[in-house]
């Protein structure tokens, strides 16, 4: 059933268990019809798609390897979210507009929907979801929380990992700064001056 | 987005060579305007060439005292170039002005010289656009044309060049070092943009089968009398409505050597030797930058929604003198305009 290239349903709505590693790379080729569904959201159906180009990618996420089979269409978003259930990194706007997606590769802070994930062959990936180590939260995570600094909470993973990437190029020194540094991720619901104090914060603790 | 084939080259050689004779295949570096394309169906490539293992990820000072930046040197690794903040900080700030941190972590030198219009329609594929497909007409010029070129139309498309590093670069007199099979070739960076034409579809004089190796700059980096002033919708991640580089030579007040690029207002960075002639010799203030002004922008055409960029242009070319004149460049991160 889950690779059968026909059905949706298990790319679709992703199981809840951890799956097997066959799973995981009996999905990776059934994953163009994944990544068909989420692109036509944004844009028109692609008319006169070949047959999908699946090749093998090998890279670690929060510290754990994975070797998959992915459609060379594969982002490194869709990766994350389809295929290893880490769901923590957001799909907002799918077009590097809205920073939702940023996680950070060889710890550089990108946007991960603008991404060919099998040109990441062999890249360390850090997600919202490796941030915290032994039950202690990121202090960044711990400066959001301190200073409230979301409202729906939708853009906070990429904006968690745009500012520890942020704080780690070492080039923001005052809050204008930080602005300028953080315009690639936006909030909806204009938890800015909130924000802006969270990273303050975990900048002086850094 | 269709399917495609996926290739990686680990040298020119075998880029040149994955490329040759296959109109559907593109390079792929950072990918950051590319993948945008392609899930929007405006590009379609079935085969895509991964270049980012390629060696061209250095930045070296050249014989001549010029310096050489690597095809695929990240915008953020130019940026914040030693040698590049010390001596061509006009470039520095044009790249902090443009796109986001995350999109300069990923974006390539070469490749933010091949950036596509960011007009509206050529990314709506419901909609006719000349410079998507040739022949079908442009939506821009009859419609909502608020960011649209303002300098060097034509009839058949009224798009602008998005980016702000090659305003820079413009100014800069940068020069862009080709490869291709049958060899090399260096072309200055005036030539390496073009104007739509009746051919909008082609954006630079690069041809099929070429790729970009380097770009070159000049020593005359124009470290101590310059700026870049974008004017935009926001204060930051925002395409430019007008952008201006400046580099100026001074002895005194005079003006031994003044440039000027606009950016936001044509299809490729917008340099004029006739209103840089009108700055040589003249004392540096704002009669003088306003006479300049109204050289650059004397065929200047406005459209239904962006005759204010004609105005807008001539206050901003102005104001970015000043702020060379005065050693005041337009800072990037407080954006107080001085």
């Amino acid at each position: 059933m889950i690779n059968t290239p026909v059905d949706t349903k298990d790319t679709e709505f992703p199981i809840s268990r951890q799956p097997t590693h066959s799973e995981l790379v009996a999905r990776g080729v059934t994953l163009p019809i994944a990544a068909g569904l989420s692109s036509r959201a944004a844009a028109p159906p692609s008319i006169g798609s070949a047959s999908p180009e699946v090749v093998s990618v090998s890279l670690t996420v929060n510290g754990t390897l994975h070797a998959l089979m992915l459609d060379t269409r594969t982002t490194i978003l869709d990766l994350l979210r389809e295929h290893l259930d880490l769901t923590g990194t957001k799909k907002g706007c799918d077009q590097g507009q809205c920073g939702a997606c940023t996680v950070l590769i060889d710890g550089r802070r990108v946007n991960s929907c603008l991404t060919f994930a099998v040109m990441y062959d062999g890249a360390q990936i850090t997600t919202i979801e490796g941030l915290a180590t032994k039950g202690t939260l990121h202090p960044l995570q711990q400066a959001f929380i301190d200073h409230d600094a979301f409202q729906c909470g939708y853009c906070t993973p990429g904006q968690i990992c745009s500012a520890v990437g942020l704080i780690s190029e070492g080039r923001a020194k005052t809050a204008d700064d930080i602005r300028e540094l953080m315009s690639g991720n936006l909030c909806r619901c204009g938890a800015y001056g909130n924000i802006l104090a969270a990273i303050a914060q975990a900048m002086r603790r850094a | 987005m269709i399917s495609f084939h996926y290739a990686r080259a680990s040298c020119v050689g075998e880029a040149l060579q994955e490329v040759a004779g296959d109109a559907n295949a593109k390079f792929i570096a950072g990918g950051t305007n590319l993948i945008d394309l392609m899930k929007m169906d405006v590009e379609r490539p079935t085969k895509v060439i991964d270049i980012t293992r390629l060696p061209l990820k250095r930045v070296e000072r050249t014989p001549g005292g010029g310096l050489r930046i690597g095809a695929l040197v990240r915008n953020t690794d130019l940026a914040y170039h030693p040698l590049v903040e010390q001596r061509y900080p006009v470039l520095a700030d044009a790249i902090m002005a443009g796109a986001s941190q995350q999109l300069r972590n990923m974006a390539s030198t070469g490749g933010n010289l091949l950036q596509r219009t960011r007009c509206a329609y050529f990314y709506d594929i419901a909609t006719p656009c000349n410079k998507r497909e040739p022949g079908s007409g442009c939506s821009a010029i009859e419609g909502q044309n608020r960011m649209h070129a303002i300098l060097g139309g034509s009839e058949a498309c009224i798009a602008t060049h998005p980016s702000d590093m090659c305003v820079a670069l413009a100014m800069l007199d940068a020069k862009v070092h080709v490869g291709s099979a049958s060899g090399d070739r260096v072309i200055a960076f005036a030539d390496f943009h073009r104007l739509p034409g009746d051919t909008p579809q082609r954006d630079t004089h690069l041809n099929a089968g070429e790729i970009i190796t380097a770009v070159e700059l000049p020593p005359k980096g124009f470290a101590t009398n310059y700026t870049y002033l974008k004017i935009r919708d926001r204060l930051s991640y925002a395409f430019a409505l007008v952008s201006v580089a400046v580099g100026l030579e001074l002895d005194g007040d005079t003006i031994k050597e003044g440039r000027f690029a606009l950016g936001g207002v044509a299809h490729k960075p917008w340099r004029d030797p006739q209103a840089e002639a009108v700055l040589r010799g003249q004392p540096a203030h704002a009669a003088t930058f306003a006479r300049a002004a109204g050289v650059v922008l004397r065929d200047a055409r406005g459209y239904a929604h962006n005759t204010f960029k004609i105005d807008l242009a001539r206050r901003c070319i102005v104001r970015a003198l000043t702020q060379a004149a005065c050693g005041t460049p337009q800072s990037q991160s407080a954006k107080k305009i001085v």
